[in-house]
């Protein structure tokens, strides 16, 4: 009797945490399923090519915010792509070091500040003193939102790397420098790029901490020192107007933002399945 | 022992010029920390412990009190933790313990994937899908449920209800990565030995749970951590009423919701050091549950390993 109560509970567990991955997976799927019903009935070439038309009017697209986006993201990536990387070099050559640590806890901590919070301090830091909203402003955010990713992939491939291949450039008579930077690093890059990706891809998706940096605008503009629209603001700001048009544009944006974040993820995975692949190969 | 060589200026500068990027770092989270309290210091000073206890929020008056915010965040992410708490846990328990191997990789990646679908978009799909649903929810709710306070109110569709449901399905990914990564982490032998001794498959699972459990309280934290600093979704499906209402069917306000919609707009001084101020306490909070989840996440990975970590150690500048 005892016995069979015990087999029975633990098939109530297995059922209970497949359960569990369905009440997951079942949002995710409906998720995915609504983005892409609403969002490729409303998107069209027009989307990406013209610009946002006013209440009434159908039609319209988002060009300028999708290049706004691209502005933002790149010029963030501009400066943390060297900063993270140098980071990253520093915190795995000197593991052992104290400073090391601190910089790695601080991009742990960095990685967990909600980013609205990363939105006010951008604010006081390139907007308020300038008295003018800007692209700048909104890429500084960013760019420290992906700092700490850039900085903790760099450190964690660079540790991947075989030591035979650091030894064989010190024997050689390179320099730390050198063999970091000549050898070690390159051995590192594809997967460092791969993690790049996707710090890219998921700042790109990001609204908070543009509402109040790079703000909004209904124009197009290259100019980084102005405001400027971008495409996860203009969704947001389509989602909450009472429009049926804006809504229609609103999940259009979705749809591209998925698109983007599902291809970088698909694309890492296949990388790193290679990655693995080639490892055990050698 | 390590042969002691001469320092070569080339190393030198090596180690200076990659440390001050690092430094950039350090320096960063320190800056955030001086930027929001200069920012917040008029609201701090004139209103003291008095802000996080009032529940009048008045711009134009100049009244700011932030205690439906700290009740709305707070509220909605012990919810959340609690619907998301236990599905994360299993789904830890089936991708570690249970799935067959080639369901894993799959799995992983799906659940993953939650974690990388952008935050408007939760928040799209929450007022066009998730609302509606709960407001049909709230007018099926019988008449003797809406005389508890806990689902008083009409049926508004946006509200804490829409808001603990969202935020829940957004944090899931974050506790279950990491609970995966710590029941992995628990050595075979514990679970051979309970095997051994003629357990079950949940008496094993059990006792590879018992002995991950820091590491599974972190892993938890870790996502309601996440919860509490969660912006836009949240924003546009609470419904941005500021009450602390003990109501899952009340529109309410969180910290986070107030900073994004005020936050531009605000054009006097104390309006915006009082939306800072919110900044500081939400920067401090969330400080606060990262390093302690991380704390508990580690002190397990040290319990596991004692013999490597002492082995670390002594070879410690050349470990890498």
């Amino acid at each position: 009797m005892r016995n069979r109560w015990r087999t029975f509970m633990s098939h109530v567990v297995v059922v209970l945490s497949a359960m569990a991955v369905l009440f997951a997976l079942v949002p995710l799927a409906l998720i995915l399923f609504y983005v892409v019903k609403q969002g490729v009935s409303s998107l069209n070439w027009a989307f990406f090519t013209r610009m946002p038309v006013p209440v009434g009017e159908s039609g319209g697209g988002m060009a300028n915010a999708i290049f706004g986006s691209l502005m933002v993201t790149g010029l963030g990536a501009l400066f943390a792509i060297p900063v993270g990387v140098l980071a990253g070099v520093y915190a795995s050559e000197y593991r052992g070091t104290r400073i090391a640590s601190a910089v790695r806890f601080a991009a742990d901590t960095l990685n967990g500040v909600p980013s609205i919070v990363i939105g006010v301090f951008a604010y006081g830091v390139a907007v308020r003193p300038f008295h003018h909203f800007s692209a700048y402003a909104g890429a500084f955010a960013l760019g420290v939102m992906m700092l700490p990713l850039v900085m903790r992939t760099t450190e964690e491939l660079l540790l991947l790397v075989p030591h035979t291949l650091r030894e064989g450039a010190l024997a050689l008579g390179a320099t730390r420098a050198r063999a970091v930077f000549s050898v070690v690093l390159p051995a590192a890059l594809p997967g460092i790029m791969t993690g790049i990706l996707l710090a890219l891809a998921r700042v790109a998706g990001e609204t908070a901490p543009l509402l109040f940096t790079a703000l909004n605008n209904s124009y197009f503009t290259t100019d980084p020192r102005q405001p400027t629209s971008t495409l996860t603001v203009q969704v947001f700001t389509y989602a909450i107007s009472p429009y049926p048009d804006w809504h229609r544009q609103a999940w259009a944006g979705a749809l591209v933002l998925v698109a983007l974040v599902l291809t970088c993820s698909l694309l890492a995975r296949v990388a790193t399945a290679r990655m693995e692949r080639m490892q055990r190969g050698a | 022992m390590p042969v002691k060589s001469r320092i070569r200026p080339d190393e030198i500068l090596f180690r200076v010029g990659t440390g001050l990027f690092g430094v950039i770092l350090i320096a960063i989270v320190a800056a955030i920390g001086w930027i929001l309290y200069t920012n917040s210091a008029d609201s701090i000073w004139k209103f003291g412990w008095r802000f996080w206890r009032t529940d009048i929020w008045d711009p134009v008056a100049g009244e700011f009190g932030a205690h439906p915010f700290i009740w709305g965040t707070l509220y909605s992410s012990v919810l959340a933790l609690l619907i998301s708490g236990p599905i994360a846990l299993g789904i830890a328990i089936f991708t570690s313990e249970l799935c067959p191997d080639w369901l894993r990789r799959p799995l992983v990646f799906l659940t993953e994937l939650l974690a990388a679908i952008p935050s408007i978009v939760y928040g799209l799909w929450g007022i066009f899908v998730l609302v509606p649903f709960v407001r049909q929810l709230e007018i099926a709710t019988p008449a003797w449920m809406k005389s508890i306070p806990l689902f008083s109110g009409p049926p508004l569709g946006l509200g804490m209800l829409a808001a603990a449901l969202l935020l829940s399905i957004m944090i899931i990914p974050f506790s279950s990565s990491v609970a995966r990564e710590v029941l992995r982490a628990v050595p075979q032998a514990q679970r051979e030995g309970a095997y051994a001794l003629g357990a079950t498959r949940w008496e094993a699972i059990r006792m590879a749970l018992f002995y991950a459990r820091t590491g599974i309280v972190g892993a938890i934290m870790l996502g309601f951590g996440r919860a509490l600093g969660e912006t836009m979704a949240v924003t546009m499906v609470i419904g941005n009423t500021p009450q602390a209402s003990p109501s899952l069917f009340a529109p309410q306000y969180t910290m986070a919701a107030v900073i994004a919609n005020e936050f531009a707009e605000a054009s006097d001084t104390l309006h915006v050091h009082a939306l800072v101020e919110i900044g500081l306490v939400l920067f401090i909070i969330t400080l606060v549950v990262n390093v302690l989840s991380r704390a508990f996440i580690w002190s397990l990975g040290r319990q596991n390993a004692p013999k490597r970590a002492r082995r670390q150690t002594a070879a410690a500048p050349e470990a890498a």
